[in-house]
């Protein structure tokens, strides 16, 4: 027979897996739900079940002679030299957001050649680069 | 010259750092009580010469010596000198001068402030306090030497990234470092009680001042570092969940959970082996966020000065770190049995600890899954705000009623009596809810429960304080306070969250825009020549058509030259109920300028109670000296 004693530690020690197990797959399932997904204009094109809507982020090359404002919006092209996305975005951009620099933008998909971004990634570092972009553009300016 | 001033002192600190192991070896045999004098005079020495090769590299920055190709590239010439000497830790060679410096004075006065204890335990802790400042100094000589010259000497350097140049970010990494370097010494001083076999209250008297002395710092620093954040990035916001600001946050989960199971041990003599973990986790959590910060692993719109080739190393370092203590732990691990009874305050400081791990590991893991997801599958993700929200916000709502309830409970075993309190207080905080949701007219049943528990935590707290002036008991003061500040804390960001006003539009010169109950106009756009940088200052007439009160904001776009660089200066209006935020950008010399207009609610009241986390910490120090 099980004293007491080891009853109770036996059921605390049931109660300690319990409770992790159940604060893991709520950790889990959240951050499920909350992956934002990098892609390039290229792989937006290819991909076939894109979804319209989900929060994503796409960056790539800022296109020269591409940004165009007015009195609601930025509107600019990103293109990582193979194809290319137009972006529109309302608010102030971070302060290295240029013609022809690296950028991403966090928002969703309207179709496949048109992103609504929230949020432009600021970089504090004039010389850094995203490692997304920098692959992306080692990949296809060969 | 200085460079060769300065990489002479910097072996000479390497030598001074051999000798003092060897010399603690050998006095770990001798059978006297005392440590020897000649050991104290070493680490005299090691001390002043650290700090002196500091001051070398500083001088090199004030002088803007050129020589020294760490000054070329951070430093220039018409830098104005504050930033010149901030500019000596805003790099990351300079700054792991500083960190090596914190590592030897944390050990000198480990040694000289601890006198009372077992003479084994002191010097066993001094040993691996050497082998880090030397692993770290290698480190420093073979990978990132601040002292490298360059020839023939350049004239003019590249410049500190104007974003920097700011007065909170010039104190963060001091603070910072003395929080997270500063836990070092207890990594070090647990592994020489598992060896020494110091253990138990001794030990946790031994290590209770320092690990409240870098608690106070590293809260300090996270604070400094948001605020930072708020005033110069230009989004509005203080907290982002960004891979940088969570592995700060990591050891300061670990910390916090030590200094209340420090507590248990000290009292109750129990849960040694859970502190001496939590010891070592403190410092190797601030060295793996160090590491994954320098490294460039990390995409965080942080990232300063990485570079893989440092990441190596620092990983390299830290696997023999986790290893070695690893080994050392389990080797000298001995079994304790625990008895608590569940309505003990002992239970609710473990509480804590469990919430703490709960935190810890939530943050670790939205930080760490992208990196591993990316090295498997070569699929890029990144894990969203709205993850660590979803999962942390309604953990704190228990969290905060068992942090108001818990210091409740006597040590060992409590009465009940306390029970009805409870039931009134949360009744209280219900009604106080009800009517600042009837008053602002917004609801959600998380946000409820937020202020509910807040509000439960602050009443709770100011009945303590009450209760302290009556009894002149001045122990628990410090306790009341960082939990008080942590109650508003809460409080605060939560109406601010729930109630700020934000709106993005472009505006061009002289059009105005209306914003619920505000009109702004942008009038006009000055240039000014300031000595570093060209400043383009949009003047703005902010009117609050309610009671027709008028005040201006003027944000600046700064042009800097040395290195060519944009930025954006929000204006800020800090008012003590709400903040007007304001920033202008503007885009390819568009005649259209994109504004982001915010009215952020009770914004300094968040930074006061942040800051009343930290001085609760700082109080208790300064009562612990009155005592002794």
């Amino acid at each position: 027979m099980l004293t007491k004693k080891v009853k109770d530690r036996i059921l605390f020690l049931f109660f300690v897996f319990l409770i992790s197990t159940i604060a893991v797959l709520f950790i889990i399932k959240s951050l499920n739900k909350n992956i934002l997904y990098f892609s390039s204009p290229t792989e937006i094109k290819q991909s076939e079940d894109t979804s319209f809507g989900k929060p994503m982020r796409v960056g790539g090359m800022v296109k020269k002679g591409s940004i165009s404002i007015n009195k609601k919006n930025i509107q600019f092209i990103v293109t990582d030299f193979k194809n290319e996305i137009l972006i529109s975005y309302s608010g102030t951009v971070p302060n290295l957001f240029a013609e022809e620099k690296g950028v991403v933008a966090e928002g969703s998909l309207r179709d496949k050649k048109f992103f609504i971004a929230d949020r432009i990634l600021a970089k504090h570092d004039e010389n850094y680069m995203p490692p997304e972009i920098k692959e992306i553009i080692e990949k296809n300016v060969k | 010259m200085l460079s060769n001033i300065g990489i002479s002192l910097v072996f000479l600190i390497l030598i001074l750092s051999l000798l003092i192991i060897a010399a603690a070896v050998f006095d770990l045999k001798t059978p006297e009580q005392f440590i020897k004098k000649k050991i104290y005079k070493l680490s005299l020495f090691q001390t002043s010469f650290t700090i002196l090769c500091f001051f070398t590299l500083i001088i090199g920055f004030i002088n803007s010596d050129f020589s020294l190709i760490n000054v070329y590239e951070n430093s220039h010439t018409t830098k104005p000198i504050f930033y010149k000497i901030a500019g000596t830790w805003g790099n990351h060679e300079g700054s792991l001068l500083l960190w090596i410096n914190i590592l030897v004075i944390f050990s000198y006065l480990f040694l000289v402030f601890n006198y009372t204890h077992n003479k084994k335990f002191r010097l066993y802790t001094l040993i691996f306090q050497n082998i880090l400042i030397l692993g770290f100094l290698f480190f420093l000589l073979f990978n990132s030497n601040p002292f490298n010259a360059i020839y023939p000497i350049p004239v003019e350097g590249l410049g500190l990234n104007p974003i920097l140049q700011d007065p909170a970010l010039a104190i963060h990494p001091p603070l910072l470092y003395v929080g997270f370097v500063g836990c070092s010494i207890y990594f070090s001083a647990a592994l020489a009680s598992l060896l020494s076999g110091y253990n138990g209250k001794l030990f946790a008297k031994s290590i209770k001042t320092w690990v409240k002395i870098s608690w106070c710092f590293q809260t300090l620093g996270i604070i400094v570092g948001s605020i930072w954040a708020y005033y110069e990035l230009g989004w509005g916001g203080f907290w982002f969940w960004d891979p940088v600001e969570n592995a700060s946050l990591l050891p300061w989960f670990a910390i916090t959970a030590l200094m209340h199971s420090l507590i248990v041990l000290e009292k109750r003599n129990t849960l040694y082996s859970w502190v001496v973990i939590l010891c070592l986790l403190t410092f190797i959590l601030s060295v793996t966020g160090t590491f994954l910060v320098r490294s460039g692993i990390l995409n965080s719109v942080h990232t300063f000065a990485s570079d893989p080739s440092r990441g190596i190393f620092i990983l390299l370092f830290l696997s023999l770190m986790i290893f070695s203590s690893l080994i050392i732990f389990f080797i000298n691990y001995k079994k304790e049995s625990y008895n608590f009874n569940l309505k003990s305050r002992e239970t609710f400081i473990l509480a804590n600890n469990w919430f703490m791990a709960f935190f810890l590991i939530t943050v670790l893991i939205g930080m760490l899954y992208p990196i591993f997801l990316d090295v498997l599958t070569d699929i890029k993700i990144s894990v969203g705000p709205p993850f660590f929200n979803i999962v942390i916000i309604p953990l704190v709502v228990p969290f905060m009623l068992l942090m108001a309830v818990g210091p409740k409970f006597g040590w060992i075993k409590s009465q009940n009596k306390i029970i009805y309190k409870i039931l009134f207080l949360i009744l209280g905080a219900t009604i106080i809810n009800l009517s600042i949701i009837y008053f602002f007219d917004k609801y959600s049943l998380l946000s409820n429960l937020i202020f509910i528990s807040a509000i439960f935590l602050i009443l709770y707290s100011l009945i303590d304080i009450k209760k302290i002036i009556n009894k002149k008991n001045k122990l628990e003061l410090p306790r009341i306070i960082s939990h008080l500040g942590f109650g508003l804390l809460v409080f605060f960001i939560g109406i601010n969250h729930q109630f700020s006003l934000e709106e993005d539009f472009n505006l061009k010169v002289s059009e105005n825009k209306k914003i619920n109950n505000y009109e702004i106009n942008f009038k006009d756009i000055k240039i000014r020549e300031r000595k570093n940088y060209k400043a383009v200052i949009g003047i703005f007439k902010l009117t609050n058509l309610k009671n027709n009160s008028v005040q201006y904001l003027n944000p600046e776009i700064r042009i800097y030259s040395n290195p060519e660089t944009l930025t954006y200066e929000a204006a800020i209006k800090t008012k003590i109920t709400s903040d007007f935020y304001l920033t202008m950008s503007n885009v390819s010399r568009s005649e259209y300028y994109n504004i982001k207009f915010q009215n952020k609610p009770f914004m300094i009241w968040i930074w006061i109670s942040a800051f009343m986390i930290a001085l609760g910490g700082f109080v208790q120090l300064a009562l612990k000296k009155n005592e002794d």
